[in-house]
């Protein structure tokens, strides 16, 4: 008997053709502790070999499970271990080879990403991890699909700020030698705080210590699914109301997840890791963060209300996610990167959507300061401080924040910047010129809080 | 093996649509458990709970073979794994 209804058939068609809903990314995750080697070139042919054999899979099996269920599957990228972890093993300054490696081995097997150049350094820089980001300019220039993060705090370290200001000159460095495509190279760089282990999500995705050798995590999407739905409620439906209307719809959206995370898992042979509930906007026309936030009620996203508008979807999206899987994980929170939504970039050119507001924004959601395209000659000291506060808010309030900042070589604000693709286009922001530099020389560490001390 | 799927007909209700559709399945060694007509929202729906034998036909193979009959009729076919349904809208 068919128990389901042909108005719910249809429902789930229209969520597909007309409301982007699709899996934004199933990622594998890989460890690659087994191939450190002291000698680079023969590590190097180890990751390659590594990825190569583990993930060879990955790209035709969901492919099969995009097609059989009907549901797109957007990206299929991979996930390893921090490579400063390899970096430690071998004593070259330069360990761009690994990316090099890590690049062949992604375009081979067809994936769209592989994430993991990264290094964890929020209470002190080991010799490997400072390789690790001295390599990251030359990485990221010589290769299309690596993306690199680099972790600067915790709410159990504090802030490493030696290390803020060590990443502001390398996202400058990035910079520089991507300038040919717009400095393109720090949209595959993210510097966070309270980094998570499973993030399926780039350009920050790694495979921590404490995973399985192999597992599969699953990042959904759908904001173009939940403005729809917000869309369509009457224009005096109260606040409960809507909540209501997004908690019901992000059920769906991660059922169709833990669905697709669990026969991916059950095809590879492998275990089902996590799936991460952040929203995660696309180019595309309404399938934005900012549309929802202004089908909500505000007017532009950017103006006042808009931080309670993002809470408070960020909030019923997790209450409907987690009755949709006992295996939530990740970033977990919208994402709301400026030049990957549409309406992001609108409310930045009406003049609504400020650097500022878009920190506040951090507060309430996963990862706040996202492809967001500044001055190319924004000094150092200031973009450390903008990370700094990022961090900041991460640490005191226990949860991830990220910034992945380009300060585009050679823009300055009134330029508009096109990368294409997921990645979209943005409008250059004008950056608070009042940091001065006094605050960031100081350097050291910021302590860790008292709100760490729960044993 | 064999596999529940949800085979959907949007369009023009038109003479023959059930009989080419169900010709397609029958060809396959596919069984209708279940047939449902609606009109939603002002288009012609038309819902089937389909078992199919993937050991006589594999599930890609039919798949292909109903977008083709439906695209020859003019109705846009989505034929997916029946579990997909049942994990977005049931508890």
């Amino acid at each position: 008997m068919l128990n389901i209804s042909p108005e719910e058939v249809v429902e789930t068609l229209l969520m597909i053709t007309q409301q982007n809903l699709d899996i934004r990314t199933v990622t594998l995750g890989l460890s690659l502790e087994h191939c450190a080697d002291e000698d680079l070139e023969t590590m190097s042919k180890k990751v390659y070999e590594a990825v190569v054999e583990r993930a060879e899979r990955l790209v035709p099996v969901c492919e099969a499970i995009s097609r059989e269920y009907g549901i797109p599957i957007v990206n299929k990228r991979i996930a390893i271990t921090p490579m400063a972890h390899l970096a430690s093993a071998c004593r070259d300054a330069d360990v761009t080879p690994l990316a090099e490696a890590l690049d062949r081995a992604a375009c081979e097997i067809g994936v769209d990403f592989a994430g993991g150049f990264s290094a964890l350094v929020h209470k002190g820089t080991g010799d490997g991890d400072a390789r690790l980001i001295a390599s990251i300019p030359h990485a990221l220039s010589a290769t299309e699909r690596v993306c690199a993060s680099v972790n600067v705090a915790s709410t159990r370290a504090g802030i490493n700020m030696d290390a803020v200001l060590r990443m502001a000159e390398v996202i400058k460095e990035t910079a520089e030698r991507t300038a040919d495509r717009d400095s393109f190279g720090c949209g595959k760089l993210v510097v966070f705080s309270n980094m998570v282990e499973d993030n399926p999500f780039m350009a920050g995705a790694m495979h921590g210590a404490g995973e399985p050798d192999v597992v599969v995590n699953v990042g959904i999407s759908g904001p173009g699914v939940v403005r729809a739905v917000v869309s369509a409620l009457p224009e005096d439906a109260d606040l409960t109301a809507v909540a209501e209307a997004i908690k019901a719809t992000a059920f769906k959206i991660t059922r169709a997840g833990e669905l697709i995370a669990r026969e991916a898992a059950r095809r590879l042979g492998v275990e089902m890791g996590i799936v991460d509930l952040s929203l995660a906007p696309t180019p595309a026309e309404g399938d934005s963060v900012a549309a929802i936030i202004e089908a909500i009620g505000v007017e532009r996203c950017g103006g006042p209300g808009t931080t309670m508008a993002l809470a408070l979807l960020n909030d019923a999206v997790k209450k409907g996610g987690a009755m949709g899987t006992s295996s939530i994980g990740g970033l977990s929170g919208a994402f709301i990167p400026v030049s990957e939504d549409a309406g992001m970039v609108r409310a930045v050119e009406d003049g609504a959507l400020t650097l500022e507001k878009l920190e506040a924004m951090t507060s309430v959601c996963s990862v706040g300061l996202d492809m967001i395209v500044i001055p190319g000659d924004t000094p150092v000291e200031t973009l450390a401080a903008v990370i700094a506060d990022a961090c900041a808010i991460g640490v005191i309030n226990n949860k991830t924040t990220a910034t992945r900042l380009i300060p585009a070589a050679g823009k300055s604000v009134g330029d508009t910047v096109e990368y294409g693709g997921l990645f979209g286009a943005a409008p250059v922001m004008s950056v608070n010129g009042w940091a001065g530099t006094r605050l960031i020389r100081r350097g050291g560490r910021f302590p860790a809080p008292l709100g760490s001390l729960r044993n | 093996m064999r596999t529940p799927a949800i085979l959907s007909v949007l369009g023009e209700d038109r003479v023959g649509l059930v009989a080419t559709i169900s010709r397609v399945l029958a060809d396959a060694g596919a069984n209708i458990e279940d047939i449902r007509q609606t009109i939603i929202g002002g288009m012609f729906s038309m819902t089937m709970l389909v078992t199919v034998d993937e050991d006589a036909t594999p599930f890609d193979e039919l798949q292909a073979r109903l977008i083709a009959a439906g695209e020859e009729i003019g109705v846009q076919v989505t034929f997916q794994r029946e579990d997909v349904f049942r994990f977005m809208h049931r508890i």
